[in-house]
């Protein structure tokens, strides 16, 4: 595992704007710092800009003003080859899962492992493995078209957290899965948080975040509220 | 190369039908254009052959009083003029006797040609490893000496070298034009393709792709289809340039010299498919990190 200082910050955000082309700043003046192995629940109403944050953190997007700070390393200042190495750091469920639909479970959970060029043998080795403990051991060889929403998801978090990403961004998790797989996700993502894993979740279930006793950063008007 | 890992789904894009055929059509027209330059080339240097070495000037004899010190003034012009072209090492006039002497084998008795208005002759020796363009020094000759002319038949020759390296010239242009076209192609079809798999490859991008990681599948993709076509290309080549070969080989005997292709050309043409194909592969590699740049 990589060495990582529980207490050293892994994001900041110093007054960034977000506007998409010419059309009005979805996000203004956004400040905050989440602190290594810390686990944040991000609310708002739809259309508040929760996505648009996230994307920011996983480095899909550039700010159009103000400062991000991944990993100590100013994005604006960093170079574009350094940047595949920053991502690889972190790993992301996006909000329409996003899946490879050519692709079998087996191979979109290891997508992460062959991009970095790990050996195929490590592959067939630590995918099934993976994929079991989500509870798809019976669908490895499954296309995603032949998979509910809820095995996608499990898939699509699969695929986020097998390179053992030090930053875990999820977009609605929980979205299209019944309760108690909600919960049973969760529980997982409590695990990989004990394991050292810093964890944003972006989510508009109340009573899931309610049920956790995790701080909030709640976005509202273009801004960010942290709600302890 | 072939058999490496791909994600994309590369295999079953529209490209995969259209740009082997454009390769084959490509490299057939390119062996014939490439086949095209090698025999013109190992004409030229045949008969480059036979145009160096040494040649001929003649002057013809003025009539009529003070003839002889006249012509002699234009023997001295041509020796002169002969000199100073570049690439002609010596050139000596030959005297009457000598020019007599070589006329005896013909005429017999040289008593009774003595008095006869013959030409005069110019020996000159030209530097073997130098082109000396035959056309142009006639040209030359005739409008400053009056009288005084070059071997016809070397500088029909000459002029005929000078075509054929214009012909050879326009065919490397054809070739390097077929390559553009190709190259060409492949960029549109990469763009396709990067079009088509745009969500794809974000995703890759995002997980923490190395632009290079992406471009390779699209280089080795590119690769295979145009090596196929290429040798389907050539395939479709070597029977054609067969026929045309017998067909120049019946046509002989007449003015054309063997038209054959040395082993040099053989080579080329049948690195052609393996030329296309890199040409393909690093075209797509430069325009699949062209695009890419532009991601975040
Ligand atoms: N690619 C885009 N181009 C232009 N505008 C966009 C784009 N993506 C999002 N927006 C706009 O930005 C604002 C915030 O969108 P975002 O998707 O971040 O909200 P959200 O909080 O994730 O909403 P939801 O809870 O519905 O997922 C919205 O007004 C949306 O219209
Ligand atoms: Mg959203």
């Amino acid at each position: 595992m990589r060495h990582r200082a529980r207490g050293e910050h892994i994001i900041r955000f110093d007054s960034v704007g977000l506007r998409y082309g010419l059309g009005p700043e979805v996000l203004q003046d956004i400040t905050f710092k989440l602190p290594a192995g810390s686990f944040h629940f991000l609310t708002g109403a739809s259309g508040a800009g929760k996505s648009s944050l996230l994307r920011l953190m996983y480095l899909g997007l550039r700010p159009t003003r103000g400062r991000v700070v991944m990993f100590d390393k100013d994005i604006a200042q960093t170079r574009r080859y350094e940047l595949p190495a920053l991502r690889r750091r972190i790993g992301v469920v996006f909000q329409d899962f996003r899946l490879l639909d050519h692709l079998s479970a087996l191979d979109n959970v290891a997508l992460p492992l062959r991009v970095r060029g790990v050996k195929e043998s490590e592959v067939q080795k630590h995918v099934p493995e993976l994929l079991s403990w989500v509870g798809l051991a019976d669908h490895l060889k499954a296309k995603p078209s032949t998979l509910s929403g809820g095995q996608k998801q499990r898939v699509a978090i699969a695929r986020a957290v097998i390179g053992r990403p030090d930053l875990l961004v999820a977009d609605e998790p929980t979205g299209n899965v019944d309760d108690h797989i909600a919960m049973r996700l969760m529980y997982l993502f409590e695990e990989l948080n004990k394991l050292g894993t810093t964890i944003v979740i972006a989510t508009h279930n109340q009573a899931l975040v309610g049920r956790f006793d995790h701080p909030r950063l709640h976005i509202e008007h273009g801004m960010v509220a942290k709600v302890e | 190369m072939l058999g490496r890992h791909s994600d994309l789904p590369l295999k079953g894009d529209a490209t995969s039908r259209f740009l082997p055929w454009l390769v084959a059509l490509m490299t057939f027209l390119a062996a014939v254009a490439v086949a095209g330059v090698f025999a013109l080339g190992g004409l030229i240097a045949r008969w480059d052959h036979d145009v160096s070495g040494t040649l001929t000037v003649q002057v013809e004899p003025v009539a009529g009083e003070n003839g002889d010190a006249l012509t002699e003034e234009r023997v001295r012009d041509a020796v002169d003029l002969m000199r100073r072209v570049p690439g002609v090492t010596a050139a000596h006039a030959l005297d009457k006797t000598q020019t007599l002497a070589l006329l005896e084998p013909w005429l017999g008795s040289t008593e009774v040609v003595r008095d006869l208005p013959l030409p005069r002759l110019i020996d000159v020796t030209v530097d073997p490893n130098r082109v000396v363009d035959l056309a142009e020094v006639s040209d030359v000759l005739a409008r400053k000496v009056p009288g005084a002319s070059l071997d016809d038949h070397r500088v029909w020759l000459s002029r005929l070298i000078n075509l054929s390296r214009t012909i050879e010239w326009l065919a490397i242009g054809i070739v390097a034009l077929i390559g553009t076209v190709t190259s060409a192609t492949v960029v549109y079809a990469t763009r396709t393709g990067l079009a088509v798999h745009h969500g794809l490859i974000e995703v890759l991008h995002l997980i923490g792709a190395q632009d290079d990681y992406i471009a390779r599948q699209f280089a080795d993709r590119a690769f295979a289809l145009a090596f196929a076509g290429g040798l389907l290309g050539l395939g479709m080549a070597v029977p054609a340039l067969t026929a045309i070969g017998w067909a120049a080989h019946r046509l002989e005997g007449g003015f054309l010299p063997q038209l054959s292709l040395p082993l040099t050309g053989f080579v080329a043409i049948g690195l052609l498919p393996l030329g296309a194909a890199v040409l393909a592969m690093v075209t797509a590699r430069l325009t699949v990190h062209a695009a890419l740049a532009r991601l975040p």
